[in-house]
């Protein structure tokens, strides 16, 4: 690289910027803030390139930058340089990018946010209509409904989550035995861990963590798929078909999880009561005590209420996967979005719904 | 055949093949690509046309034989050596392949950063102008999620130019344009290879952009499992002998007409 590929100077009174040489990539980078340090202020200005001998976009972009409007030119002598230049100037000839409009609009930004928020819940209420009707016509003709496609997704939401359970379940059993048996020791209550432990698991513990692993492994997986075949435009050509979407992909997929979700609330209790037998043994109690304790204090109610419970979580974590798929928009960022707005909105729905069958279960006194 | 004299060959590949397991996709195909020519690369789907091109770009190594670009084999080259070479190439992909969270011209901003010390200023400045050789100047500052397959495809030409490579590679530049834009793509295509020498590798079904930008051409056949013509286009369409090549360029002969000029 020649030391000083650029001079300034001035010839009749007016100042010249001169390039010489080889203006590339390498040369413009090394040159552009010490040239453009070296410009003088204003449109009076001669910007002579008559002499570069080689031009790419990095030195037209040079050039270019240094020159801003109405600048006087003498244009590369070189045939090849010069083509570089025009090219490089009809491609920023064509129409450039709307300058943002800047500015600070209270009024129009929140009234643009309300409205936003609206026609979402608006979205969301038509999709809640859509599904129930669905859902509905469903109950006459329950043949109707794509029940290979369930059990596919009976499959991959349940069979396959049940290793997961499994340990799930015996560890939180374990934890819970373990933990209660500390302070109830010193009460001598240690015969009643069995009671403790098999009501919270079966009211309370097995179905909101089986419904956890169902929002975390099969919610989002419903995000992720049907976001995916909605920028596959799979969604438009069933519609297109004739076929209704909701009918199609989102019934299948909610029947399954309402199906799966009490199946692996019972894995989880179940395997959480043989947790807390273990922990039992090992403190003194065989396995006799730990039952005649259960079936003395444990009626079918409490189970079956969780079961229940469980179920309605099933179907607020299917639809409201379902629902993130089919309303994510365009691009792999997309269905990311969707498939985390389906795991957080399932957990939030979880909570919501789990508070409001406790009020129900204390005023009906289950 | 048919080379213009004295110019170097850029890419030269020797028996090259490529097996997938047991399916063998081509075999015992050479050629050699010159400096300054639009090199067409056709054929009907599935025989090959995009892994060749994969190859030829580095990204897989050949099942057997060798494919030099720029004087050096890709599996030769290290850390540096393979960079420097990548920065003289230039690939746009079938769809575009933009990255989602960057706008147009950010995604065209990415290889000048990648590979230059060019200030912020200077790196906008050029993409702007690449944007606006393809037509989309005024799309620069949105994202690939807001405009339609054949504008990414043409963002991804404009991304593909941002380092002034030495070649170029393009994967179905213009399938899924509109006529007008194909044209005008084929035009610039022309001036590039015209002007600065810029070597045009193409792959391509499109017979009217064969015939309007090819300089030379080969074609691979999916039964043959390698090379069943090569030479100019406009040659072949005339004298092409091999019942494939000859249905290729007759199919479509309604076609011909106004290209044949171009």
């Amino acid at each position: 690289m020649s030391a000083a590929p650029f001079r300034v100077e001035t010839t009749e009174g007016k100042p010249r910027l001169s390039f010489a040489g080889p203006l590339r990539t390498e040369q413009a980078a090394a040159l552009w803030q010490a040239a453009h340090r070296a410009r003088p202020r204003g449109d009076a200005l001669l910007l002579d390139a008559g002499e570069v001998t080689e031009l790419d976009s990095a030195g037209a972009a040079l050039l270019v930058s240094l020159a801003g409007d109405g600048v006087e030119w003498i244009e590369p002598r070189a045939e090849a340089a010069r083509a570089a230049l025009a090219r490089f100037r009809q491609g920023l000839g064509a129409p450039r990018p709307p300058a943002p409009r800047n500015g600070f609009r209270p009024v129009s930004a929140v009234g643009g946010a309300v409205l936003g928020t609206l026609a979402a819940w608006r979205e969301k209420l038509a999709f809640l209509g859509e599904t129930t009707l669905a859902g509905l016509r469903l109950i006459p003709r329950p043949w109707a409904l794509r029940w290979a496609e369930v059990q596919r997704h009976l499959d991959e939401a349940g069979t396959r989550a049940v290793p997961l359970c499994v340990l799930l379940g015996t560890l939180i059993g374990v934890i819970l035995a373990f933990q209660s048996s500390i302070p109830m020791r010193r009460f001598g209550a240690e015969i009643f861990i069995p009671q403790l432990v098999g009501i919270s698991l079966t009211r309370e513990l097995g179905p909101l963590l089986g419904a956890v692993i169902l929002a975390g492994r099969t919610g989002s997986a419903y995000a992720a798929e049907l976001g995916t075949m909605r920028v596959n435009e799979e969604v438009d050509a069933l519609r297109i078909m004739g076929l209704d979407p909701v009918a199609w992909l989102v019934l299948p997929r909610i029947v399954a999880a309402m199906l799966v979700m009490p199946v692996i609330a019972l894995v989880m209790s179940f395997t959480g009561l043989i947790g807390m037998a273990i922990v039992m043994a090992t403190l003194g109690f065989p396995p006799p005590a730990v039952t005649a304790q259960l079936v003395q204090w444990m009626d079918l109610e409490d189970l079956a209420g969780g079961l229940g419970k469980a179920a309605a979580f099933g179907l607020a974590i299917g639809y409201i996967g379902c629902r993130a798929g089919l309303s994510a928009g365009n691009g792999p960022r997309a269905v990311g979005d969707a498939a985390t707005a389906a795991v957080v909105g399932g957990i939030i729905a979880l909570v919501v719904l789990d508070g409001i069958f406790a009020v129900l279960f204390f005023r009906l006194g289950w | 055949m048919g080379a213009p004299a004295g110019a170097e060959a850029v890419i030269t590949a020797e028996g090259v093949a490529m097996r997938f397991g047991a399916r063998t996709v081509f075999r015992d195909v050479s050629f050699s690509v010159r400096r300054g020519e639009v090199f067409v690369i056709l054929g009907g789907s599935g025989c090959g046309k995009s892994t060749l091109l994969k190859l030829l770009i580095g990204l897989h190594p050949p099942s057997a034989g060798r494919i030099a670009v720029l004087g050096a084999e890709w599996g030769d080259l290290g850390g540096a050596a393979r960079r420097a070479l990548l920065r003289r190439i230039g690939v746009m992909w079938q769809s575009g392949a933009l990255l989602g969270s960057l706008t147009l011209a950010e995604n065209v901003m990415l290889p000048i950063e990648a590979h230059t010390t060019l200030p912020e200023e200077a790196r906008r400045l050029i993409a702007l102008s690449k944007l606006g050789l393809v037509g989309l100047g005024d799309a620069a500052d949105r994202l690939p999620a807001e405009i339609s397959g054949g504008m990414m495809k043409r963002a991804g030409i404009a991304r593909a130019m941002a380092l002034d490579p030495e070649i170029l590679f393009l994967d179905e530049p213009s399938a899924g344009l509109d006529p007008i834009t194909s044209a005008g793509l084929d035009a610039l295509i022309l001036s590039l290879a015209r002007q600065t020498g810029t070597t045009f590798v193409v792959v391509t079904h499109e017979l009217q952009s064969i015939l309007a930008i090819g300089d030379r051409c080969i074609m691979l056949d999916k039964e043959a499992q390698g090379l069943i013509a090569e030479g100019d286009p406009k040659a072949l369409r005339e004298s092409a002998t091999h019942p494939v090549v000859r249905a290729f360029f007759r199919r479509e002969a309604p076609a011909e007409a106004g290209a044949a000029g171009g």
